[in-house]
C-alpha cells in the first residue's frame, strides 16, 4: 500500500477563475426565446465555448417547478454549455436530466463589453478571458498622465511628454521622442526599453533607475534602447 | 450652432484673460454674439481688462447658485453692442461652482450667444476644470518657454479626458496660441521656437500673437487690445486668430525680427 502511494504521482490541482454568462430566463418562454434568438443572431458564436450559468428565480417564480427543464432544454438546444443555475434551492431539479448542475456557484457580477447582438459586420468580440500581453497607446502621452500596465509591454506610438510616465511589467516601446519617465519589467525580467528619441527625465528597468544627468548629452535625441545587463543598467544607440 | 471655447493653459500670467477679451472683441466685431464668461473665482480680472469694473452687480457664482437670473449678471460692452461678459465673484472661492450649476448656465447662454468663451483660472483644480467641462473647443494659451510648454501639455491631456466631450467618447478641438512671443529672443536662442514648442505640443497653431506694449497698455486702459489698436501686431493676430476660429483659413503670420542694421546682420549670421 504504501509502495502504491509512493509510486503514484502527487496531482496538483490548480485554481483558476473563469467568467460564466448569466443567463435569466423569463416567462412567457415564446418572447424571452424569440429575443434571445434575435440578438445571438447578431452576434453568432457569442456563447460559443463559454461556461453559462442559468437564473431560474424568475421562472421558478412565475410558473413553478416544472417550467424549469423546459427553460435549461431551450437554452441547450441553442448550444450553450449550462454548468449551474442559480435561484433555486438545491434539488429541485432532481429527476430531470439537469439534476447533476451545480446551484451554488459563487461569483459576483462584472461589466460585459462589448455587448452580445451588436449589428452585424462589426467584429466579433473576443474572448473576454484572454488576457492582452500589450497595450498600445495611439496618442501623445501629456504631461502628468501616468500609463501603468503591469500585464505586459507598453507601445506608445507618439511622445512622451516631460512630466508623463510610463510604467510596464514588460517592455516599453517609444515611437517618437520620450521626454518623460519610462519603467520597464516590473514583472518580467530582460524587458528593455526603446525609444526613437532620448531626452527622458529618467529610465528604469528592473528596479535599477538612471536620471538624464546620468547619461551623457551623446546619447541625447538618438533612438535607445535601455537594458539591464549583468545588474547594470546600459543605455545604447542604435544608429 | 453656438460655439463653447474655453480659454486655458495651467499656467499663469500667459495671457489667458487678455486673449479671452481680444478673441471676443474679434468676434463680436466680425457680427457674431459673444459672451465672454469670467471662471476665475475669487481672482477675476477679466472686467478689468474689458473695462467693466465698475458695472458689476451680480456674477457667475450669483447665477450658478440660483440667487440671480442669467440676464441680471450680464454686463453689455459699451463699445461693442453683441458683446457681453459674464464676471466672476471677487468675495467667494471656486468651490462655489458645481458642474451642475455651471451647465445649466452654459446652456442657457448657448440659446443666445454664438460664441461663449470661457476664460479659466490657472491651475489644474476646479475652477479650471469647469471652465473646460463644457467646451467644443480650446484655445491653449502658451509662451514660448518650457514651464509654459509642460504645463499646457498637462491641460491638453485633461482636456483629452476631463471635459464632457471627451467622456462621451468625441473628440474636443484644441488650437495653441502663442503668445508674448519676442522673435528677437526666440532668434537668439534665448526663448524655444514656434517649431519647437509645436514639436511638442503636437495641436494645430491657432495664431503667435507678439510681446507688445500696446496689449498691456490697453489692458490698463481695459479695453481689448483688438478694439483700442486694431493696427498693431498683436491685435492683427488676435483678429486673424478670431477669423481662423471661425473656419477662415489664413496664412499665420509669423512675426519676424526688427529690420536690423547691415553690420548687426552680418554679425548675427556669423554667430549663428
Amino acid at each position: 500500500m504504501d509502495g502504491e502511494t509512493l509510486s503514484l504521482p502527487w496531482i496538483r490541482i490548480r485554481g483558476r477563475s473563469f467568467m460564466a454568462m448569466v443567463l435569466t430566463p423569463a416567462p412567457p418562454f415564446s418572447d424571452w426565446f424569440a429575443a434571445l434568438d434575435r440578438q445571438l443572431g447578431g452576434a453568432p458564436g457569442f456563447f460559443a465555448e463559454r461556461p453559462v450559468v442559468v437564473d431560474l428565480s424568475a421562472v421558478a417564480e412565475a410558473v413553478g417547478p416544472d417550467a424549469l427543464p423546459v427553460a435549461l432544454d431551450g437554452l441547450a438546444t441553442r448550444g450553450m454549455r449550462i454548468v449551474g443555475v442559480e435561484g433555486i434551492p438545491a434539488g429541485r431539479l432532481s429527476g430531470t436530466r439537469w439534476a447533476d448542475l451545480a446551484t451554488n456557484l459563487h461569483g459576483r457580477d462584472v461589466a460585459l463589453e462589448p455587448r452580445p447582438g451588436r449589428p452585424a459586420g462589426e467584429p466579433a468580440p473576443a474572448p473576454a478571458a484572454a488576457p492582452s500581453a500589450s497595450l498600445l497607446i495611439d496618442q501623445p502621452v501629456r504631461s502628468g498622465q501616468s500609463i501603468v500596465f503591469e500585464e505586459g509591454d507598453v507601445i506608445v506610438v507618439g511622445s512622451v511628454a516631460s512630466g508623463a510616465e510610463v510604467i510596464a511589467g514588460g517592455s516599453v516601446h517609444v515611437y517618437g521622442p520620450l521626454r518623460g519617465r519610462a519603467i520597464a519589467g516590473l514583472k518580467t525580467a530582460g524587458s528593455r526599453i526603446f525609444c526613437r528619441r532620448l531626452e527622458a527625465e529618467m529610465v528604469g528597468v528592473d528596479a535599477l533607475y538612471r536620471t538624464a544627468e546620468n547619461w551623457g548629452p551623446d546619447l541625447h535625441g538618438r533612438p535607445v534602447q535601455v537594458r539591464c545587463d549583468r545588474g547594470a543598467l546600459r543605455l545604447s544607440a542604435f544608429d | 450652432m453656438s460655439n463653447v471655447v474655453v480659454v486655458t493653459s495651467g499656467k499663469g500670467g500667459v495671457g489667458k484673460t487678455t486673449s479671452s477679451a481680444s478673441l471676443g472683441a474679434s468676434l463680436a466685431r466680425a457680427g457674431n454674439k459673444v459672451v465672454v464668461v469670467d471662471f476665475d473665482v475669487g481672482l477675476r480680472n477679466l472686467d478689468l481688462v474689458m473695462g467693466a469694473e465698475r458695472r458689476v452687480v451680480f456674477d457667475l457664482v450669483n447665477v450658478v447658485q440660483g440667487d440671480a437670473k442669467l440676464p441680471q449678471a450680464l454686463i453689455r460692452d459699451k463699445r461693442l453692442e453683441n458683446l457681453s461678459l459674464l464676471p466672476a465673484s471677487q468675495t467667494r472661492d471656486k468651490d462655489a461652482l458645481t458642474e451642475e450649476g455651471v451647465g445649466r448656465v452654459i446652456e442657457e447662454l448657448r440659446e443666445s450667444f454664438d460664441w461663449i468663451i470661457c476664460d479659466s483660472p490657472a491651475g489644474i483644480e476646479k475652477g479650471a476644470m469647469m471652465a473646460m467641462r463644457f467646451a467644443d473647443t480650446a484655445v491653449v494659451v502658451t509662451n514660448a518657454e518650457v514651464s509654459s510648454v509642460r504645463d499646457s501639455d498637462r491641460i491638453i491631456g485633461m482636456l483629452d479626458s476631463k471635459t464632457r466631450r471627451a467622456e462621451a467618447g468625441e473628440r474636443i478641438d484644441k488650437q495653441l496660441l502663442l503668445t508674448r512671443f519676442d522673435p528677437a529672443r526666440a532668434a537668439r536662442g534665448e526663448m524655444m521656437s514656434v517649431d519647437d514648442v509645436l514639436e511638442i505640443l503636437a495641436i494645430p497653431l491657432l495664431g503667435i500673437v507678439q510681446e507688445s506694449p500696446d496689449v498691456l497698455t490697453a489692458s490698463n486702459l481695459g479695453c481689448p487690445v483688438t478694439l483700442h489698436n486694431p493696427t498693431s501686431p498683436a491685435a492683427r493676430a488676435y483678429d486673424d486668430a478670431a477669423r481662423r476660429l471661425m473656419g477662415e483659413t489664413i496664412a499665420i503670420r509669423t512675426p519676424r525680427e526688427r529690420k536690423t542694421s547691415l553690420m548687426s546682420r552680418l554679425f548675427g549670421r556669423r554667430a549663428a
